[in-house]
C-alpha cells in the first residue's frame, strides 16, 4: 500500500516531466546525496540500533526483576511468546481495531466530508469543531471517554439510557473491543475528514456537471467521478492511520487495560504487558522484533488489496 | 454548487459537528464545576475556579507547559532541518532508490515502541540523557522525520519543474535553488508540516511518560499524575485535562486553514 | 507551623546529615490522597532544611510501578526516594538495590508495628520506612442492614455476605448489594481474590513451587467472588479498583465492601464521605479456614543505592514517616486522616482513638495479618495476598486478567483456572522453579 501511495506522489509527473538524472548535470549529484544522508543516517541507526540491541535481548534471559538470571536462550522467548494463549488472539484484536478505525474513519470522513462540501450556515465554526477531536492528547481523550461518556453509574450514555428508562450499559466491559474503537475512531475521524475533504474541494465541478447533463444521478457521480477522484487520499489516509494505529498504546492503557481479561489485548499492549507490567525483557523484545515481521506483512497485503482497487486511476 | 444548501443541511451539519465536540464540550464544562457538581450532567451550577486552583498548587503547571513546547518546537526544528535537504534530493534527483528510501524511511514508524523502550532507556542512560530536553528531542526528530520528508517531498513535487529548468540553465546551483526558488513556493506546505510535527510530538504520551520524570516532564507526565486518584476527581481531572490540551487546540485552530492545505500528503491534486 | 516543632525537628536532624550540602531529592510517589497531603505539607520540611530542595513526581499507580521498577533496575539513579510495596521491599533489598536504612535514634524504629517494620525488613536490617500500611476488613452500612432488620456478626463469613447482599441489593434505588475489586491486577482484584483463596485453604503454589490454581479451593473462593460480585455488584465492576469503589461506598451505592483499612479513615470523615454516620465495620469475610483472610500491603519509602542524595534522602523518609508529621497531618487534617498503620504511637493516641472509632480493629488486623503463616497447607513463600518472588508480578497481573474474563462472563470459571494455572506453570518453568 505504501507502494501505491508514493506513487501517488509521485504519479503527477507524467513521464515526459520527470527529472531524469540524465538532464541534470552529473556534477550535482553527489550534493543531493550529501542532502539525503543526514536523514538515512541517522533513521538508519534508529532502525538498526534499537533493533540490533532488541534481536540480542530476544536471544537471551533478561528479566528486570532478576537480572541474576542471564544466558543464551536461542529461540526459547519465542516459543513461549508464540505458546501464550493470548499471542494469537492479540494479533486477531489489532487487525479488528486497525480494521474497524479504519473502516469508520473512511466512511464516515467521506460522508462527513460530503456534509461539509454543502455551503451551510457557519460551516466554517462547524468543522473547527469536528477537527477538534485530532488535537486532543491520546491519553485524554481515553479519560474522558470512560469516566464521562461511556461510565456504567456516572457516564453520558448511562445517563441518557436511565432518562429513556433502560438498564446503563457497562460498555466497557461488555463491549470492550467497541469502546476501544470508537474511542480510537473519534481521535482519527477528524484527520480522514479533513483530507477527504480537501480531495473534495478539489474535485473538478465541471466534470461533474458534463456528467449531470448527461443525466448521471448523484448516486453515480458520486460512484463514478468523486470515488476514483478520492481513491489517492483513501490510499493515505489508510496508510497514515495504519501506521500510527498498529503502536496504539495509551487510550488502551487508559480505558482497558487489555481487558477484561485479554479481550482488548493488542499486540503492541501485549508486549507492554510482557515487558513493562511484568518485566520480562527477554520475551517483550521477541515480541517486538515479530511485531516488526507482523507489520511488514500487514502493510504488504495491504499494498496488494488497494493496489487492485486503484490501479485504474494510476494507469494513466 | 454558490447556491445556499438546504436547512437541513446546515442542521445535520452542526449536530454532527456538535456529538463529535460533545466528549470536549463536557470537561471543559465539568472543569468548572465543584467535584459534587461533577458527577451530575446538570448544566446549573455555580461556576468555580476551584479545581484549576488546586491544580496549580498541586502541579508546576508552566513548567510542564514550557517543557511540552521545548519539545515540540526544538524536534519539529530538528525534523524539518534534516527532512528538507533530503526531501529536496528526493524530489529533484529521484534515481532508482527514490521510493525506496521513503518506503524504507515510513517503515522504520512501524517499530512498536512498547518493543524496544528498554534498549533505548539503556542507551539514554549511558549517554545521560534521561529525563533531559535533549533526549526527549532527539527521539521525537527520530520518530516525526519519516513523515517530515514525505510531506516535505510531496510539496517540492508540486512545484512546476520548469521553473528549476530554467533557473539551472541560467546557471543556479543546487543551494541557491533551494532558498531562492523552492522554499518559497514550498513554505505553506513546510508549515503545515510544522504544525502536524508540533501536534503529534505535544501528544505523544509513551516516550515522554518513560524517559522524563522531573527536568524534561511535559504535560503527558503531568496529566498522568492526575488520572485515577482516590476520591472524587472528574472536576479536578477535567480541569488538568483541558490545561493539557487547550493549547494545541487553540494552536490547531488557529492555523486550521494552513493545516488543511498542507495535510494531504499529495493525496490531492 | 509550630516553631519550636519545627526547630526540634531541624536539629534533630543536623546531626544525622553530618555537613549540610544542598541536595535536590527527587520523589516519585503515588497521587493518592495521603501523598498529596505529604507534598503540601513537605513545605514544613524544606523551610526547616534550606539545604535541602524536593522535587515530586507524581503518578498513578500503574505508571510508578513501571517508572521505579525501570530505574533501579537499570541503576538509572533518577530518584532519590521511592514509594515502594511490600511486595517490593523484599526483594528488592535481596537485589541489594536498596540502601539499608538507619533511623535516628527520636525516629524510634520500635514505634512501628512489628508486622509492618518485618515485612519491609531483611536479615534484620530496614530497608524502606512506612508511610501508611493496610490490612483489609468489611464496611457495611448499618442504616440499609437494620432496615431489613439484619445483623453482621463480628467475624462474617463470605456466606453470609452472600445472603446480605442477596437481601441488601436494590437496583431499582441505585444501591448495590456489595462493592469489591474487579479491575484486574496483581494489586487490585487478585489482593481480594488471594486473601478468598487462602480462606478457603488454598495456596498460589505446593512446596515443590508447582502451581496450584486449578484445586478445589481455588474453585470455591473464584466461584464465591464471581457470583457475589457478578450478582449484587454494581455495573462496571471489573473496572473498579480500590479508588472507584471509595467513591461508589462513599456516595451511597454499595451496602458492603471488603477492602483497604485505610479507607476507613475516608469513610468516617463527613467531608469526604456521604455516608461517614452511617457506616459501620467487621473483619475481614472468612471461607472455611480463619487464615490469610485479610491482607497486609504498605506503602512505604525506600532509598536506591543508585541515588547520589542519600542522606538527604534519608532524611526526608524519616521526616515523612515520623510522629512529627504525624502530628502535622493531625493539625492541619483532623486526627481520622492521619497516615495509619505504622506507628503503635498513633493508636495509643486518645486523640485517634476518639476520631477513628474503629483505630483498635485496624490494629489487630494489622497486627494478625501474617505473611509467614497466610495459608492452610505449606507453602514455600512469603506474603499473604502475594508470593515474595520476582516472579509473581508477572503471575498474578495473568490470573487477574482471567478472573476478571470470568468475572464479565467472557470466560468460564472452569476456563479461566484452566488458563490461568498453564500459564503460571510456563512462567516458572521458564523462571527455573519447575524442571
Amino acid at each position: 500500500m505504501t507502494q501505491q501511495v508514493l506513487n501517488a506522489t509521485v504519479a503527477p509527473l507524467p513521464p515526459g516531466e520527470t527529472l531524469t538524472p540524465a538532464a541534470q548535470p552529473r556534477s550535482k549529484l553527489p550534493l543531493a546525496s550529501l542532502m539525503l544522508t543526514p536523514s538515512v543516517a541517522v533513521l538508519f541507526l534508529w532502525m538498526l540500533v534499537p533493533l540490533l540491541m532488541t534481536l540480542y535481548f530476544s536471544a537471551i534471559r533478561y528479566n528486570l526483576l532478576n537480572p541474576d538470571q542471564t544466558g543464551f536462550v536461542g529461540i526459547d522467548n519465542y516459543r513461549y511468546l508464540l505458546e501464550d494463549p493470548a499471542f494469537w488472539p492479540a494479533v486477531g484484536h489489532t487487525l479488528t481495531l486497525i480494521g474497524s478505525v479504519l473502516g469508520i474513519s473512511v466512511v464516515g470522513g467521506l460522508l462527513l466530508g460530503v456534509l461539509f462540501d454543502q455551503p451551510f450556515a457557519g460551516r466554517g465554526i462547524a468543522r473547527l469543531l469536528v477537527i477538534a477531536p485530532f488535537f486532543v492528547m491520546p491519553t485524554v481523550s481515553a479519560l474522558i471517554w470512560k469516566n464521562m461518556i461511556l461510565h456504567p453509574v456516572y457516564g453520558l450514555w448511562a445517563n441518557i439510557f436511565r432518562a429513556i428508562g433502560l438498564q446503563p450499559i457497562d460498555w466497557l466491559a461488555q463491549y470492550p473491543m467497541w469502546s476501544v474503537i470508537v474511542i480510537v475512531s473519534w481521535q482519527w475521524l477528524p484527520f480522514a475528514f479533513l483530507i477527504l475533504l480537501t480531495a473534495l474541494q478539489s474535485l473538478d465541478q465541471e466534470q461533474k456537471e458534463a456528467a449531470q447533463l448527461d443525466g448521471a444521478g448523484p448516486i453515480r457521480i458520486f460512484v463514478y467521478i468523486t470515488l476514483p477522484h478520492l481513491s489517492r487520499a483513501i490510499a493515505v489516509v489508510v496508510m497514515i492511520e495504519t501506521i500510527f494505529l498498529l503502536s496504539i498504546f495509551a487510550e488502551i492503557f487508559t480505558s482497558t487495560a487489555g481487558g477484561p481479561g485479554t479481550e482488548t489485548t493488542t499486540l503492541t499492549w501485549l508486549i507492554y504487558s510482557i515487558g513493562l507490567q511484568q518485566f520480562d525483557i527477554g520475551i517483550a523484545s521477541a515480541g517486538g522484533v515479530i511485531a516488526v515481521v507482523l507489520a511488514n506483512v500487514v502493510s504488504f497485503f495491504l499494498v496488494r488489496m488497494l493496489s487492485k482497487n486503484l490501479k485504474g486511476e494510476y494507469e494513466k | 454548487m454558490n447556491e445556499k444548501a438546504p436547512w437541513w443541511v446546515g442542521i445535520l451539519g452542526w449536530g454532527t459537528a456538535f456529538v463529535i465536540f460533545l466528549p470536549i464540550l463536557i470537561i471543559a464544562i465539568t472543569a468548572f464545576k465543584t467535584e459534587q457538581d461533577a458527577y451530575s450532567l446538570s448544566l446549573l451550577f455555580k461556576p468555580t475556579l476551584q479545581s484549576f486552583n488546586e491544580v496549580f498548587e498541586r502541579s508546576h503547571y508552566l513548567g510542564f507547559v514550557s517543557n511540552s513546547v521545548y519539545v515540540s518546537l526544538g524536534s519539529t526544528i530538528a525534523s524539518l532541518a534534516l527532512a528538507v535537504p533530503a526531501a529536496y534530493s528526493l524530489a529533484f534527483f529521484p534515481g532508482k532508490r527514490a521510493q525506496k528510501i521513503l518506503l524504507w524511511m515510513l517503515s522504520t514508524k512501524m517499530m512498536p515502541a512498547v518493543g524496544v523502550l528498554i534498549p533505548i532507556y539503556l542507551l539514554a542512560k549511558t549517554t545521560l540523557l534521561l529525563d533531559s530536553i535533549t533526549g526527549l528531542i532527539i527521539i521525537y526528530t527520530l520518530i516525526n522525520l519519516p513523515i517530515a520528508v514525505w510531506m516535505a517531498f510531496t510539496y517540492f513535487n508540486e512545484v512546476p519543474k520548469e521553473i528549476l529548468e530554467a533557473a539551472r540553465i541560467d546557471g543556479a546551483n543546487a543551494w541557491q535553488e533551494m532558498l531562492h526558488l523552492l522554499l518559497p513556493t514550498a513554505l505553506p506546505g513546510l508549515a503545515s508540516t510544522a504544525l502536524l510535527l508540533v501536534i503529534f510530538s505535544w501528544n505523544e504520551a509513551f516516550w515522554s511518560l518513560n524517559l522524563s520524570s522531573v527536568n524534561a516532564a511535559p504535560l503527558t507526565v503531568f496529566i498522568a499524575s492526575y488520572s485515577n486518584p482516590e476520591g472524587l476527581f472528574w472536576a479536578k481531572l477535567s480541569a488538568a485535562s483541558l490545561l493539557a490540551i487547550a493549547p494545541i487546540l487553540v494552536l490547531g485552530w488557529l492555523a486550521q486553514k494552513q493545516l488543511v492545505r498542507g495535510m494531504t500528503f499529495g493525496a490531492v491534486k | 507551623m509550630n516553631k519550636t516543632l519545627t526547630t526540634a525537628i531541624a536539629a534533630a536532624f543536623v546531626g544525622l546529615a553530618g555537613v549540610a550540602s544542598a541536595a535536590t531529592v527527587t520523589i516519585a510517589t503515588i497521587n493518592n490522597p495521603d501523598m498529596i497531603e505529604l507534598q503540601k505539607l513537605s513545605k514544613t520540611f524544606e523551610q526547616a532544611n534550606p539545604d535541602i530542595q524536593l522535587r515530586w513526581v507524581t503518578l498513578e499507580e500503574n505508571v510508578l510501578r513501571q517508572r521505579v521498577t525501570t530505574d533501579i533496575a537499570t541503576g538509572s539513579g533518577q530518584f532519590d526516594l521511592m514509594t515502594i510495596g511490600a511486595y517490593e521491599a523484599p526483594i528488592w533489598a535481596a537485589k541489594n538495590w536498596l540502601t539499608p536504612l538507619d533511623m535516628p535514634a527520636n525516629y524510634d524504629v520500635n514505634d512501628v508495628i512489628k508486622t509492618v517494620r518485618d515485612g519491609l525488613s531483611l536479615k534484620g536490617k530496614l530497608y524502606a520506612v512506612p508511610f501508611y500500611a493496610e490490612s483489609s476488613m468489611t464496611y457495611y452500612r448499618k442504616d440499609l442492614f437494620d432496615a431489613k432488620g439484619l445483623k453482621m456478626p463480628e467475624q462474617p463469613t463470605w456466606t453470609d455476605i452472600q445472603g446480605f447482599a442477596e437481601k441488601l441489593t436494590d437496583k431499582a434505588a441505585g444501591v448495590y448489594g456489595i462493592c469489591l475489586r474487579g479491575q484486574a491486577g496483581w494489586g487490585e482484584n487478585m489482593a481480594l481474590v488471594g486473601t478468598m483463596v487462602n480462606t478457603y485453604g488454598g495456596r498460589w503454589f505446593d512446596q515443590s513451587w508447582k502451581p496450584t490454581i486449578d484445586t478445589p479451593e481455588w474453585k470455591k473462593a473464584v466461584t464465591t467472588y464471581v457470583d457475589i460480585l457478578g450478582k449484587y455488584g454494581p455495573p462496571g465492576a471489573s473496572a473498579n479498583g480500590f479508588n472507584e469503589n471509595l467513591v461508589l461506598f462513599g456516595s451511597g451505592k454499595c451496602a458492603m465492601w471488603v477492602d483497604a483499612t485505610v479507607a476507613a479513615g475516608m469513610l468516617y470523615n463527613g467531608k469526604e464521605s456521604k455516608v461517614a454516620d452511617k457506616v459501620a465495620f467487621a473483619a475481614a469475610p472468612q471461607g472455611t479456614s480463619p487464615k490469610g483472610a485479610h491482607w497486609l500491603w504498605m506503602w512505604s519509602l525506600a532509598v536506591p543505592k543508585s541515588s547520589k542524595n542519600q542522606a538527604a534522602a534519608q532524611k526526608f523518609a524519616a521526616w515523612a514517616t515520623s510522629k512529627e508529621y504525624i502530628a502535622l497531618v493531625a493539625k492541619d487534617k483532623g486526627w481520622a486522616s492521619v497516615p495509619s498503620g505504622t506507628r503503635e504511637s498513633t493508636y495509643a493516641n486518645p486523640e485517634y482513638q476518639k476520631a477513628a472509632p474503629f483505630a483498635s480493629f485496624v490494629l489487630s488486623a494489622i497486627n494478625t495479618a501474617n505473611p509467614t503463616d497466610a495459608t492452610v497447607q505449606k507453602v514455600p513463600y512469603i506474603g499473604v495476598q502475594f508470593a515474595t518472588i520476582p516472579e509473581f508480578q508477572s503471575i498474578g497481573t495473568v490470573v487477574g486478567q482471567n478472573v476478571a474474563g470470568a468475572l464479565t462472563g467472557k470466560l468460564t470459571i472452569d476456563q479461566a483456572l484452566k488458563n490461568s494455572q498453564a500459564s503460571t506453570e510456563r512462567a516458572m518453568k521458564q523462571a527455573g522453579y519447575l524442571k
